[in-house]
């Protein structure tokens, strides 16, 4: 494996020399592999919104470096937009950003500003729509007639079709019912599973982020305080609650289940995990028909 | 005592000379709140829940059927404001909500409207800035905080005004799940020591289950409601329509599917560990 991206320390801090001083990150350091999937989750105002802006260059650290490929993003400061295609973003709320006439050109406008063209162009911008569940039909429309739900998918489609190195998103599920989370997500994974692209997802759903990721980053005051594989983060409950966070519900159960003496391992994550080493013990019981 | 009656409501958002075909976005909805009630609404993305929740306050009117909130008709515009004080509204993007450059003025913003007297505005003010956790943010401003800062921020400035019911469209979206728990037992605490009538917009299923009654839209329409013991047990029909149940019911249901005998399903974690608990004794 080889690390992608690299923070060597970095911090922001908002209103640098204002009375309105606020320090949102401060000193991450961490590594990130090829084809790595990874949570990030932290209390509302822990700063993830704002680490991961800095990964893509949308805003620079006030200190601190940031390495992609092992080299420092803003080593030349006028490529920093090369950086954005190779880093993709998808914003907490994408939706308020679409603004072309068309579904289509609204996907096509971030690969045509990276130099796609022609067939190239058209089969990266079919390819992303089909991943993120556009529908054929709605390309010609416009994006504004489509619901909330069908306008996320355009603007994770319009990154998607950038073809990044790495994918970030920022809260992609908030506000979507639980079958369009679902969905969406389960795209992602295919997406990541097919091209071998790292991603980032920032979530407040742990039961999402339990399936998903191979290793979560916890934030706690603009500070990282774990960055670990996923089973070993959820394994801390008491240290979580702590920080405003939560273990999946599953989690709990199997948990407090263990504590009182049910022979059920630790590090159950998903329920299907859960029904697995739940059955043979209950059918051991007598407790099936 | 019934507090808001809902009768056979219709709204579109189209107009009569829009070339598309007509929608509607209620599709004829009856249904009635008791005071003191607290009521949960899911269903799937533009099934109208937000349509309907602007209704409660006259912030929409019907283009059929009627909207009566304690006595009063919504469409009658010499109550549109007896009505805005008794029901206040969160509304489900809180950017659309914050008015002022300042957070505590953001919430005095509702009793100031109200004529309330300054002393107390102040009270209200920096006891709803406590309840949702952000008195610390008070002199900050509201375009600088993050998601879920500023959707505690809108929580606030509706629990300022001390309405009679508070309607919340999706107030926790954004937010952590401390924060969320946090949120639920302030209204839970509303409805229970003050009589606060509450209806919840939520796409969290473990959220709903918290509510006297769930309330199920389809398409504009009611497809079913009762009890959360009622509606959560219908997993198959929640699913069909978009919906989930709280992980504790799913693995209830999924070991009942594999046989295992569970006369019951439960909706929250600390039911479900009983259950299984003492079935593995
Ligand atoms: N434009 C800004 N100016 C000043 N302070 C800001 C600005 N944006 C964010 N902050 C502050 O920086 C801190 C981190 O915010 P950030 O948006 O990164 O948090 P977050 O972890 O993404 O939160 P959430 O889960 O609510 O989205 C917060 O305390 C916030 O108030
Ligand atoms: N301002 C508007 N103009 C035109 N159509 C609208 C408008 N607002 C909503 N609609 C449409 O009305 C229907 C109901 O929308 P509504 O916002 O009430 O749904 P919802 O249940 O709140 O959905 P969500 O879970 O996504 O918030 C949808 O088809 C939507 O596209
Ligand atoms: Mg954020
Ligand atoms: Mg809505």
């Amino acid at each position: 494996m080889s690390c992608v991206l690299e923070l060597q320390n970095i911090g922001f801090t908002y209103g640098l020399g204002t009375p309105f001083e606020k320090r949102a990150v401060d000193g991450v350091s961490l590594k990130i592999e090829k084809g790595e999937f990874i949570g990030v989750i932290g209390h509302t105002g822990s700063g993830k919104s704002t680490l991961v802006q800095m990964l893509n260059g949308l805003i620079r650290p006030t200190d601190g470096r940031v390495l992609l490929d092992g080299r420092d993003i803003w080593e030349q400061p006028k490529k920093i937009r090369d950086v954005r295609f190779r880093v993709g973003m998808v914003f907490q709320y994408p939706e308020y950003q679409l603004f072309e006439e068309t579904v289509y050109k609204d996907i096509a406008f971030g690969a045509v500003n990276k130099g796609l063209e022609g067939e190239a162009l058209d089969k990266a911008v079919r390819d992303a729509a089909a991943f993120t569940g556009v529908k054929e039909s709605h390309l010609e429309k416009s994006p504004f007639d489509l619901s909330g739900g069908e306008k996320r998918r355009v603007a994770i489609a319009g990154v998607i079709a950038m073809d990044p190195d790495v994918l970030v998103l920022d809260e992609p599920t908030a506000g979507l019912d639980p079958m369009g989370r679902e969905i969406l997500l389960s795209q992602i994974v295919n997406y990541h599973k097919q091209r071998g692209t790292t991603v980032l997802l920032v979530s407040h759903t742990m039961e999402d982020i339990a399936r998903v990721a191979d290793r979560i980053l916890v934030m706690n005051h603009g500070c990282p305080e774990m960055f670990e594989a996923t089973k070993k983060v959820f394994a801390q409950g008491e240290k979580l609650r702590e920080m405003g966070l939560r273990v999946p519900q599953i989690t709990t159960i199997t948990e407090t289940l263990r504590q009182r003496g049910v022979n059920v391992p630790d590090g159950v994550l998903t329920v299907d995990e859960a029904v697995d080493v739940l059955l043979p013990l209950l059918k051991k019981e007598g407790r099936t028909w | 005592m019934n507090f808001i009656s809902i009768q056979d409501l219709y709204f579109s958002y189209a107009d009569e000379t829009d070339p598309q075909p007509h929608v509607n976005a209620v599709d004829g909805v009856s249904l009635t709140i008791d005071k003191g009630e607290f009521v949960a609404v899911i269903g799937h993305n533009g099934c109208g829940k937000s349509t309907l929740a602007k209704h409660l306050n006259a912030m929409l009117l019907p283009d059929s059927g009627k909207v009566i909130v304690d006595g009063d008709d919504t469409s009658d515009e010499t109550k549109t404001w007896d009505i805005r004080e008794r029901v206040g509204l969160v509304l489900q993007n809180p950017d659309n909500q914050l008015v002022a450059g300042i957070v505590e003025e953001d919430v005095a913003f509702g009793p100031e409207n109200l004529g309330v007297e300054p002393g107390e505005i102040r009270r209200r003010v920096d006891e709803a800035l406590k309840a949702v956790d952000m008195y610390e943010y008070r002199e900050h401003a509201p375009h600088k905080l993050s998601g879920g800062q500023k959707q505690r921020v809108a929580i606030a400035g509706v629990l300022a005004i001390q309405p009679q019911c508070i309607v919340l469209d999706e107030p926790t979206a954004m937010l952590d799940p401390n924060g969320r728990d946090e949120v639920m037992n302030t209204l839970l605490k509303l409805n229970r020591e003050r009589g606060i009538t509450v209806v919840l917009i939520t796409h969290y299923m473990d959220e709903a289950v918290k509510a006297d009654r769930v309330v199920v839209m389809d398409s504009g329409r009611i497809l079913t409601h009762g009890t959360p013991e009622e509606v959560f047990s219908q997993v198959e029909l929640l699913k069909k329509h978009r919906l989930d149940v709280p992980q504790a019911a799913e693995l209830a249901y999924r070991l009942r599917g594999c046989g295992v005998k569970l006369d019951k399903i439960p909706l929250e974690a600390d039911e479900c560990i009983k259950m299984l608990g003492e079935a593995m004794k």
